[in-house]
């Protein structure tokens, strides 16, 4: 590692927790949030330099801007911070026991012994799974179980948020003219780059979460607008696209066993094309997951 | 160092230099509306000279187009959302700063 890629590794740390200090100290609500946001650009960064840059895509795409549109939308139900101070010996106690597993996280950490695990093993079986890049080859095929599992988990998270709705949506200033404009550019742009993330996902960073948290991202931008309303759970076409992913991902699994096979064992043959369409299903299911996290919001009519 | 090279670290001292104003920019400035002037313009600018820098130094032009597009995305966002955010500050009643 040369000098200044140390330097630069030595800021992202020393920024992390200031930056974190700052978010629980910051005086008013929006700024908290802000700085939240950069905390979350910082975290992009750091997953970057640990040569992770389908996570550090995911973090930069939710955490800066979704958690960003949800946390300022929020704010418009209740615009004061909540006051939660608590007794000053509680929050020392928690505070040393935090510092404490941080402590042992660390020294685990820096004494692993650089143990390469089954990097050997996913690099051997690569060809065998149908697509290049080894993230995705783990994550849709040798450890598929998982994300199917994911995948059920996140139908469970639409159907907690979409009970804890407000009957009403909130209302907000009709669009101006300006955040037409923006939609009117951005959304295509948003639509053909979560494509192409997607498509890309099978040799290099991209994939079904990253492409899902982007049309997110636009499904925002549109409630916004007043193009789109926010997906409520008694539609059908919601939960339709709700249940596109596992569904898919569980035809798939359950594919091989009519011949023979055991689930997830994918044919190999068929496993590119397999992992595709789980992918494409996938992306649909996470972006609705995710918008329904945003608050409804009712803009008024321009009036045009 | 090639000529290349010493080129792409010039742009990449500028747009430092870019960077560093608009941040002293938006911590000094008295309110949102001059805060939100450096902002867009000042890190707009950096922004640029750094994708000229890494355009330099890119390796086909699929990647010199790739970032002259994430140029011009930013330009466009930012430049949309400034005049949102000020727009929504007079609404609230944010009386823009004057020398008295």
């Amino acid at each position: 590692m040369t000098g200044l890629e140390r330097l630069f590794d030595l800021a992202l740390v020393v920024g992390l927790p200031v930056v974190a200090l700052a978010v629980l100290t910051a005086k008013e609500l929006r700024a908290a949030v802000a700085l939240f946001l950069s905390l979350g650009l910082l975290m992009a960064l750091v997953w970057a330099r640990l040569d992770a840059p389908d996570v550090a895509l995911v973090e930069a795409a939710v955490g800066t801007g979704l958690t960003g549109a949800l946390l300022l939308a929020s704010g418009l139900a209740a615009p004061a911070p909540p006051q939660l101070p608590g007794p000053l010996a509680q929050r020392l106690l928690l505070a040393i026991g935090l510092a404490g597993l941080l402590g042992a996280v660390g020294l685990g950490v820096a004494t692993a012994g650089g143990d390469p695990g089954l990097r050997a093993a996913v690099l051997d079986n690569l060809q065998r799974s149908g697509v290049t890049h080894p993230p995705t080859a783990v994550l849709l095929n040798f450890r598929g179980y998982d994300t199917l599992l994911e995948a059920i988990v996140l139908l469970v998270a639409a159907v907690g948020v979409g009970s804890l709705r407000r009957e009403r949506p909130v209302a907000i200033g009709p669009p101006g003219p300006l955040l037409l404009e923006l939609v009117r550019w951005v959304v295509p742009v948003l639509g053909v780059v979560a494509g192409y993330l997607l498509w890309r996902g099978s040799d290099a960073p991209g994939g079904a979460f990253q492409a899902g948290a982007i049309l997110a991202g636009g499904g925002v931008l549109l409630v916004l607008a007043g193009k789109l309303s926010a997906p409520r759970l008694a539609s059908l076409r919601v939960r339709a696209l709700l249940l596109a992913g596992p569904v898919a991902f569980l035809a798939a699994a359950a594919l091989p066993l009519g011949q023979g096979g055991s689930l997830l064992q994918y044919p190999p043959a068929w496993a590119k094309a397999l992992m595709l369409g789980i992918e494409v299903a996938l992306a649909g299911s996470i972006a609705v997951v995710l918008l329904m996290f945003f608050p409804a919001l009712a803009p008024a009519r321009s009036g045009r | 160092m090639s000529p290349r090279e010493l080129i792409a670290a010039a742009l990449l001292a500028g747009a430092a230099f870019f960077f560093f104003a608009g941040t002293c920019g938006v911590l000094r400035f008295p309110d949102v509306f001059t805060r939100l002037h450096a902002l867009t313009k000042a890190d707009n600018l950096g922004l640029g000279l750094v994708v000229a820098a890494l355009a330099l130094q890119a390796e086909s032009i699929g990647l010199v187009l790739k970032l002259g597009l994430i140029w011009a995305l930013v330009i466009l966002s930012s430049a949309i959302c400034s005049q949102l955010i000020a727009r929504s500050a007079l609404r609230a009643g944010v009386t823009p700063w004057s020398r008295r």
